[in-house]
């Protein structure tokens, strides 16, 4: 039997992530409390918990936003725990942001070059990309997959928020990623975008696993198979999508309190 | 919703014309032809005076604050030592060169002293921005003007370098194919193509990688981060590019004045290419060189209008100062600014329907 317990206690080498006691300190606010996770790669997982409970804490310590202060987190195997972010990034992590981090003066199109360019050479390159760049054509493939090749050459800044939130997913899928981070990609969006956001999700290739926060539990029920629950800065729960949804202790946390 | 799509078509359609052009769009304005053309007939209409103190003078001025304006338009660091790397050129030319001060200067033929002095002040900046990286914002600023001020002490005090507080004087100027290239219609053509050059270096880097990254570090240098870039990189080979532009512009310099002193490279001196960028516009690369001909104009003509007018002539920076607040009031983005929100009501007057984003 596929048991919970035994699926979340395999430590393995093949681990996409895995979060060893991690702990990260605000001054004397513990964010984030002996955190230990480990995930497979192409595997999918939610992470649920009220606000405050530690989620974008523990994606920022994976990307390296800002270091643990202490705990050790490796990445296909890899110790990346003292990693600068943008080492983290090219060995194929991403991640995307809860209030949109995009660049606003630059176009649509230029936002997702960038993104393709981060995780490529020629970050330096002074030479302008020629008519057929390999890039410019990933770019432009990556804009039509998020239905915005109509806005391509505005500016971030004059786009609707759904589309910001779909360029931000954009972002994210540039270049060959192995992982992704989702936080709140379905925060403010419309029921159709809602749905297209749940499409791109489930047609993302089998060999990319993400941990996606998410508030909507309709939205995360469907995209995941498994689901950690935190709670003040702890794993207060893992299991898969239906045993954490009956579970009565996470009734009352979740649903019970908090989540206006 | 039809007039929607109308919009959508008419982007998809601007985006095919834009991507054939995306190597040079700048060539396919015929403004950039007439102005090249006024530019390079300029000797057959100016004289000598007009040559260099007013048109030279702006385009040297032009491109050192062109370098401020690559690092705080498209890289949102403001580097108040542009005008100190430009300085540190122009005392390495005058070390390295020729000059009267027999004592200091090595006497190295131009050719060699040129490239030396260009290599060493953009060394000299890249170290300095190297510091600056660490900070943001008004950090930044405090930064690099403490390093515009320490040099500028520093010459005044150091002798056997620079000279003290005279400075080094009659400093050689290249002569060779039998040209004097300082006599004023070659020198003046010198100064247009260094000065062309940088502009367009500038112009076809914002769109080449390296700028678009450093323009996306500008917007959200902690995303970029996300994306890949090693951010503080960045930001260090953007000064490593502006001390470069930076230095050129103080190669022309100390070729104009043939001499150099602590007072050209004074923290006020750094302060008028901040003024320089500003006024003109740190958007677009065309914005120093309009901030630098206002300038210009203002510092030669104001004293004798003011003295016309009866009043101390030497209080021509009043006049500079109150420009420079009625421009900053009106336009957060300087004579530019003005122009494209101009330009933009009139087109919107033109023609309603799908005007609205006539940006780049």
């Amino acid at each position: 039997m596929d048991s919970a317990a035994q699926r979340f206690s395999a430590v393995g080498a093949g681990a996409a992530l895995e979060l060893r006691g991690v702990t990260r300190l605000f001054g004397a606010l513990a964010a984030l409390t002996d955190v230990t996770i480990t995930v497979r790669p192409g595997e999918r997982r939610a992470v649920l918990g009220s606000n405050g409970a530690g989620k974008t804490t523990l994606f920022n310590c994976v990307t390296g936003d800002f270091p643990p202060s202490s705990g050790t987190i490796r990445f296909f195997g890899e110790d990346i725990t003292h990693f600068p972010p943008y080492e983290r990034i090219r060995r194929g992590l991403r991640r995307t942001y809860q209030i949109s981090a995009l660049f606003p003066g630059l176009t649509v199109r230029d936002n997702v070059y960038l993104a393709c360019r981060g995780v490529s050479r020629g970050r330096f390159s002074p030479l302008r990309p020629g008519a057929n760049d390999a890039l410019m054509h990933a770019a432009e493939a990556l804009i039509q997959a998020v239905h915005l090749s109509p806005v391509r050459e505005q500016r971030v800044a004059e786009l609707a928020h759904g589309q910001q939130r779909q360029l931000e997913i954009a972002l994210a899928l540039a270049g060959a990623p192995r992982f992704i981070l989702f936080d709140e990609p379905a925060a403010g969006l419309s029921p159709t975008e809602r749905r297209e956001l749940i499409e791109i999700l489930t047609s993302l290739p089998a060999h990319i696993g993400y941990i996606i926060i998410e508030h909507d539990m309709d939205v995360a029920l469907r995209v995941v198979e498994s689901v950690t629950m935190m709670h003040n800065g702890r794993v207060f729960k893992e299991g898969l999508p239906h045993e954490i949804e009956a579970d009565p202790e996470v009734q009352e946390l979740y649903l019970g309190a908090g989540h206006e | 919703m039809s007039l929607l799509q109308g919009a959508h078509q008419e982007t998809s359609q601007a985006a095919r014309a834009r991507a054939a052009l995306l190597a040079w769009p700048e060539f396919n304005k015929p403004a950039v032809w007439l102005v090249a053309a006024i530019l390079l007939i300029m000797p057959f209409i100016a004289s000598g005076f007009f040559l260099i103190e007013i048109f030279a003078t702006t385009l040297i001025l032009g491109t050192i604050a062109l370098s401020l304006m690559f690092l705080a338009g498209y890289g949102g660091m403001v580097s108040l030592m542009q005008l100190t790397i430009a300085g540190f050129a122009a005392y390495m030319v005058a070390v390295f060169g020729m000059s009267a001060n027999t004592n200091i200067s090595l006497g190295w033929p131009w050719w060699l002293a040129t490239p030396m002095a260009l290599v060493l002040a953009t060394i000299f900046g890249t170290l300095g921005g190297a510091l600056a990286v660490r900070t943001e914002g008004i950090y930044t600023i405090m930064i690099t003007l403490a390093i515009g001020a320490a040099f500028y002490y520093f010459t005044n005090q150091n002798w056997p370098i620079f000279g003290g507080h005279t400075g080094i004087n009659t400093i050689a100027t290249p002569k060779f194919w039998g040209v004097d290239w300082r006599s004023d219609i070659p020198y003046y053509y010198v100064t247009l193509g260094v000065a062309a050059f940088c502009y367009f270096a500038v112009q076809y880097v914002s769109r080449a990688p390296f700028g678009l990254a450093l323009q996306g570090v500008r917007d959200n240098p902690r995303r970029m981060a996300a994306l890949g870039f090693n951010v503080n990189a960045h930001r260090v080979a953007a000064y490593a590019f502006a001390s470069f532009i930076a230095a050129l512009g103080g190669v022309l310099q100390v070729w104009n004045y043939r001499q150099i002193s602590p007072g050209s490279v004074s923290v006020g001196a750094c302060i008028d290419i901040l003024i320089i960028a500003v006024v003109g516009g740190i958007t677009r690369p065309i914005g120093p060189f309009i901030g630098a001909f206002i300038f210009v104009i203002l510092r030669t003509f104001a004293l004798d209008l003011l003295v016309k007018f009866g009043l101390d002539g030497n209080r021509f920076r009043l006049l500079i100062g109150l420009g420079f607040l009625a421009i900053v009031f009106w336009s957060s983005d300087g004579v530019i600014g003005l122009w494209e929100r101009w330009r933009r009501r009139a087109t919107a007057t033109d023609k309603r329907p799908g005007g609205g984003h006539g940006h780049g």
